[in-house]
């Protein structure tokens, strides 16, 4: 009975995450003009991710990929195999990965490799002219 | 299947003999419920070892995240209020078992010989017990932790002779800071629980080689540990464990504020556990405080090592250990007078500027409304005002008065009371109107839910508030969400800068960081220590 009384909280002191700040926003990343059509850029961000008792601003980059004049896509930039980061090749016109030569195509899709799903996204949107850019698409919070 | 298992592990390891050895040891017939308090002991141990390594896979060991991350511990993580509330009332029970553990063998005689050596094992690891209280305390980086240890540090500094080399090796060379904070969270968690461990193993190896003391007169024939006394010690320690877990759930642990070493206010008082001998530090004076800090707690230990060796006789029942009663009753009435003496003595600090509840009510007001309360102190608003049952009642209550009235009604009225209400007798506020306008906004944050704890923003905070008005601050930075974002955003900034640097880039920014457009401000000390205290304690 004590065991499992210590141990029950034990477990969820590790295992269950704790409640915290969540953030959710949206950052502003540029003017949408400036990005060519279907060619993917590398755009460069800040943005405050919450690490345990720490808030910390990071560097975040996505590609993005202005698909139409107003429907941006902005993958997140690792493989979605490993977690390498990969590039853009223009002669090819895929995302290439280095680690295990995982390819995708502009729209995500996995063409080669052990990639077990398309490239991630984050949640982008545009407002006015702006590209907005969110939390990764379908992650919990 | 299970028995081939057993005889195989037996065989490969003789566990089985082991355990077996350790249940059939033989006690005396005498033994019962007086002899649970060691096996409660050692569980105590047990618990703060599982508690304490819980706690430290979300802890952070030096000053500048301690104490964060343990706000962290107690306010997001699941369960981490709970094992940090073992874990603080688990080190309170260790030590009432242990003395209590002390206070029996002491009362029955269990120490004579061929005893002492277990006797003497028993005392050093009283005194480790003290030793975990001690460098414990300092770990959570509060107010009461940091003034509590920077006494204790100078007692030991003013050790006779070692006094020192002493404090040089607690790193209490001058101030407190990183180095003793590495030095005790050391002590805490790398040196004293395997001394601990060592010390129990030696205890126990004691008692088993001697054997357990009989009381006088027991000739009868000896029993086996199994099944009676194993199931007293379980029992005594299931009401032990049960005892704990209500504390821990039931009373919150105090997080007080980060530790402030400029804060003149607070009056440290160490753990109840020590406050017998805080009190009688206060009896000794100048030359003489040696005698209370050291002399007299040396000469305690001493005695307790020493008796044993002065009470030799031969071993009589305990209700005709009249003397040994008598001793062991003066020393509890003498430690529970100085520790009575001590609580009625020093008036309990209000240091629970931060509930547990993460950031407190004042902490998430912007700076104008933080500096609103600064002016609505200072004009003495509440010697007509209520403001959450606090305040005379001669003006109106003002809790409400945001959903009432609109900020620009409001400073219409300070301005000229008569104009806005006829009739009143409430005197114009000569301030500025940036003045008035945090008065405004402050008045307008306040509901009944939140004033008192509003009203109770510690007063350096405040006036650094008002500071950060009066120079006009977030005209570049952020607080709270409140200013312009051309500098960097004010909130966290205690997890990154230290008051030193903070005070210093006011002085000249371009020393510290060269690329700064921030303008160099001089301002008075006083100014200077306000504002970096409030800017130390944004969320």
């Amino acid at each position: 009975m004590i065991a499992g009384a210590l141990s029950l909280p034990a477990a969820m002191y590790l295992l269950v995450p704790p409640r915290g700040r969540k953030e959710s926003e949206w950052i502003e990343t540029g003017e949408v003009s400036h990005l060519p059509l279907r060619t993917p850029e590398e755009v460069f961000f800040r943005r405050n991710r919450v690490d345990g008792w720490k808030v910390t601003s990071e560097k975040v980059t996505a590609w993005v990929v202005r698909m139409s004049e107003q429907d941006v896509v902005a993958y997140v930039p690792q493989c979605t195999h490993l977690g390498c980061a990969y590039h853009w090749d223009a002669r090819t016109g895929n995302f290439l990965c280095p680690c295990h030569s995982s390819a995708f195509s502009i729209e995500g899709q996995v063409l080669a490799g052990p990639a077990p799903r398309p490239l991630d996204r984050y949640q982008a949107k545009v407002a006015g002219r702006k590209l907005l850019i969110g939390p990764i698409a379908g992650a919990k919070s | 299947m299970i028995r081939r298992a057993v005889a195989w592990l037996d065989n490969r390891t003789g566990v089985e003999k082991a355990v077996k050895n350790f249940l059939y040891e033989e006690i005396p017939a005498s033994s019962g419920w007086r002899n649970v308090l060691g096996s409660v002991a050692v569980f105590c141990f047990l618990v703060q070892a599982f508690t304490g390594i819980l706690l430290s896979f979300n802890y952070a060991p030096t000053p500048g995240e301690a104490y964060n991350s343990l706000k962290y511990i107690v306010t997001e993580v699941t369960g981490g209020r709970l094992i940090r509330g073992l874990h603080h009332w688990g080190a309170s029970m260790m030590i009432v078992v242990v003395v209590l553990h002390m206070a029996q063998v002491f009362l029955w005689g269990a120490y004579k010989k061929p005893r002492e050596a277990t006797w003497i094992a028993g005392i050093v690891l009283l005194l480790i017990t003290l030793g975990f209280g001690l460098t414990g305390y300092l770990l959570p980086w509060d107010n009461r932790a940091y003034w509590g240890t920077v006494v204790a540090t100078r007692i030991a500094a003013n050790s006779p002779g070692i006094g020192p080399y002493l404090s040089r090796l607690l790193g209490g060379d001058g101030a407190i800071g990183v180095v003793t904070f590495a030095r005790f969270f050391a002590l805490h968690v790398l040196i004293l629980p395997p001394l601990t461990l060592l010390l129990i193993g030696v205890h126990v190896y004691l008692v088993r080689k001697h054997g357990v003391a009989p009381a006088a007169g027991d000739t009868a024939p000896k029993k086996k540990f199994h099944p009676e006394q194993v199931f007293r010690d379980t029992i005594a320690i299931f009401v032990a464990f049960a005892a704990l877990f209500m504390l821990a759930a039931l009373i919150d642990v105090p997080l007080g504020r980060l530790a402030d070493p400029t804060d003149t206010s607070f009056v440290p008082r160490p753990d109840w556990y020590f406050l017998w001998l805080f009190q009688m530090l206060k009896f000794f004076e100048g030359p003489f405080e040696v005698i209370g800090s050291h002399i007299l707690p040396g000469l305690a230990v001493l005695a307790l090592v020493a008796t044993p060796f002065i009470d030799r006789g031969a071993m009589r029942r305990v209700t005709e250990r009249t003397v040994a009663g008598g001793v062991l009753l003066l020393a509890f009435i003498g430690l529970a007078g100085l520790t009575a003496a001590a609580i009625r003595s020093t008036a309990k600090t209000q240091d629970s500027a931060f509930e547990t509840d993460g950031p407190q009510d004042w902490q998430q007001l912007s700076p104008e409304e933080l500096a609103g309360i600064g002016h609505y102190r200072r004009e003495n608003c509440v010697s007509c005002h209520a403001t959450g049952g606090g305040g005379a009642r001669i003006g109106p209550e003002l809790t409400g008065t945001a959903t009432r009235k609109s900020a620009a009604w409001m400073i219409a009225h300070f301005k000229s009371p008569q104009r806005m209400v006829p009739g009143s007798s409430m005197p114009p506020i000569q301030l500025t109107d940036s003045q008035l306008n945090t008065l405004a906004a402050f008045l307008l944050k306040l509901n009944p839910r939140n004033a008192k704890a509003l009203y109770s923003a510690p007063q350096l905070a405040v006036e650094g508030a008002m500071v950060y008005q009066q120079y006009g601050c977030a005209v570049c930075h952020q607080a709270n969400g409140a200013g312009m974002k051309i500098g960097p955003p004010l909130n966290g900034l205690s997890q990154r800068r230290s008051r030193e640097w903070i005070e210093e880039h006011f002085a000249n920014p371009q020393k510290l960081s060269p690329a700064s457009v921030m303008p160099a401000y001089k301002l008075t000390p006083r100014e200077s220590d306000r504002l970096t205290s409030y800017l130390l304690a944004l969320p």
